[in-house]
């Protein structure tokens, strides 16, 4: 034994320390809110030690259902969206001409360097039905009466475009910036469109980057529950903002934590889909 | 798409796409900064020019006290995370052993994993040993999230590094904490650097993670402007989210040139 602990020594003192650190704040806590999800809740906002299936089953109540469909159509969008307006935009950057490519890129993460909540906060502030744009609108005479743009559906999306753009296009850029461009030079030489370059070159081979910006932008769209507390209305229900309320208003970190297990089924799916196509390494 | 017959140059199209992407990134941001100078009370039409928001918000010692422990957060968290990741990146990088596969793909579980269920996941784990939620449980969250990225970015680092260097040291008569500090430690600066900055804006940033971990004594500025925003902002919270704007990207920007240099010098 303490042959063992002389001769792994150095381990234990570089790798030891993040090993107990991830232990204790990461796996420990993960593994608890397993636990918790068979759980009873009692009446004073408290857990039993009581087993149950419970909280699993009241997941699939309809009310329930619906938050889900809301939750994955919301990030869909978001996703698609992101793809969309991201793809062109990565592709601009991958081929600026050299000299302004670092500074371009970095025009891009400036904004993602200073806090979502202050830019979302923003946001909130341009479309105030008393806001500005409003304000502006009425002034050039395009609108008489005020639109209603912030809380709504509309505004949660424009906030979730806004807040994850970046993360789709960071992967785009990444590999469409390491295509081979002789490829695309022999697809054109030996006759193919530019729509042919692009269907039958350019897109198959960035797959990877487009596979890893979705799942870029799909897994924390669902958890950002403040950009749908500010931008949206009471009215539509999303994941995010459910497991919120069980923890801090209804109490019942049991079924709070059940929906959390929800969320991690989506992600290991997404990734399991992911490494398909790409390696791990290359989402960080 | 179209494929390029310039490649290397601009054409208009793609500068007007361009252009209009950065405007929808930095409006919001424009918004907040003109505003903090706007003599209205009301975030609705810009009337005079003025910096008292920026004397103003000195009396608001709710939102001071919010602005100090996002700094004191940020800063602490950072400089653990660094130590304890630089430390594991070493570690994994000179050493064999078993378990040593396990360890490095566990370093993706915090970045894989939805942040809202990490946030629960403390939260419910620090109430189950009765410890109520402070500074403290604050920063051990941050560490938590931004570390791994510190042992990613000092790994990738240490990758392109070459051995015989170190050897050579030893050879020369260096001890090994000296080998190190001159030989070792500089040569994995600038990933040191990054990783560090990468750890500070991403507590800086944070929303999800703080929501949860964070004590009623210990709000950042960024809980405090979510708890404000349905009942309306005064206009010193623009003034000092220009402040930790204009902060952040000025430690960024810093942080970037000295590393640039670094390399340079190598």
């Amino acid at each position: 034994m303490n042959r063992f602990f002389k001769k792994h020594l150095g381990v234990f003192v570089t790798v030891g320390p993040t090993v107990l650190w991830l232990g204790i704040f990461l796996l420990i806590p993960l593994a608890y809110v397993i636990l918790m999800t068979v759980l009873t809740k009692n009446a004073y906002g408290g857990m039993d030690f009581i087993f149950t299936l419970e909280n699993y089953r009241n997941l699939f109540a309809n009310e329930y259902l619906k938050v889900f469909g809301d939750s994955i159509w919301l990030s869909l969008q978001t996703t698609v969206i992101c793809l969309v307006v991201g793809y062109p935009f990565a592709y601009i950057l991958a081929n600026a001409p050299k000299r302004w490519k670092g500074f371009l890129v970095m025009l891009l993460m400036l904004p993602f360097w200073t806090n979502s909540l202050i830019r979302t906060y923003g946001w909130n502030t341009l479309l105030r039905t008393e806001g500005i744009l409003n304000h502006f609108l009425q002034g050039v005479g395009l609108i008489d009466q005020p639109l209603e743009m912030l809380y709504t559906d509309g505004a949660v999306l424009l906030g979730m475009v806004y807040a994850l753009l970046p993360f789709t296009v960071l992967p785009l850029y990444t590999s469409i910036e390491k295509l081979d461009k002789s490829l695309l030079e022999a697809g054109s030489d030996l006759g193919a469109s530019r729509v042919h370059v692009f269907t039958r070159i350019i897109f198959p081979l960035t797959m990877p980057g487009i596979f890893a910006g979705s799942i870029q932008t799909f897994i924390p769209s669902l958890g950002f529950f403040f950009i749908s507390d500010m931008m949206g209305g009471a009215k539509t229900m999303y994941i995010g903002n459910l497991i919120k309320n069980q923890f801090l208003s209804a109490r019942n970190w049991p079924f709070g934590a059940a929906l959390s297990i929800v969320l991690i089924v989506i992600t290991l799916i997404l990734m399991k889909l992911y490494t398909r196509v790409g390696s791990l390494e290359d989402m960080a | 798409m179209k494929k390029k017959r310039k490649p290397r140059e601009f054409r208009p199209g793609s500068v007007a796409y361009a252009c209009l992407i950065y405007l929808f990134l930095y409006l919001p941001i424009f918004v907040v900064i003109a505003f903090s100078f706007n003599s209205s009370k009301m975030n609705i039409v810009f009337e005079e020019f003025t910096v008292e928001w920026y004397f103003k918000m000195f009396d608001n010692r709710q939102l001071m006290d919010s602005f100090v422990n996002t700094v004191i957060v940020a800063g602490v968290s950072t400089i653990l995370s660094v130590i304890i990741g630089t430390l594991c990146a070493l570690g994994l990088y000179r050493f064999e052993f078993k378990l040593k596969n396990a360890i490095s793909s566990s370093l993706y579980i915090p970045i894989v994993i939805p942040e809202l269920v990490f946030a629960i996941a403390l939260l419910s784990f620090f109430s189950a040993l009765h410890v109520s939620m402070s500074m403290v449980t604050l920063i051990i969250a941050h560490v938590t999230f931004s570390m791994p990225f510190v042992v990613i970015t000092v790994r990738a680092r240490l990758a392109g590094f070459d051995r015989s260097i170190e050897e050579a040291a030893r050879d020369l008569g260096a001890n090994g904490f000296r080998t190190f500090w001159r030989v070792t430690l500089p040569m994995i600066a600038p990933g040191v650097i990054s990783g560090g900055m990468l750890a500070l804006t991403m507590s800086l940033d944070d929303v999800v993670v703080s929501f949860f971990t964070a004590g009623p004594e210990s709000t950042t500025l960024p809980l405090k402007i979510l708890g404000m925003v349905r009942k309306g902002v005064s206009p010193d919270v623009n003034a000092l989210s220009t402040l930790m704007i204009v902060g952040t990207i000025a430690i960024l920007l810093t942080s970037n040139f000295i590393q640039e240099r670094l390399e340079r010098k190598l």
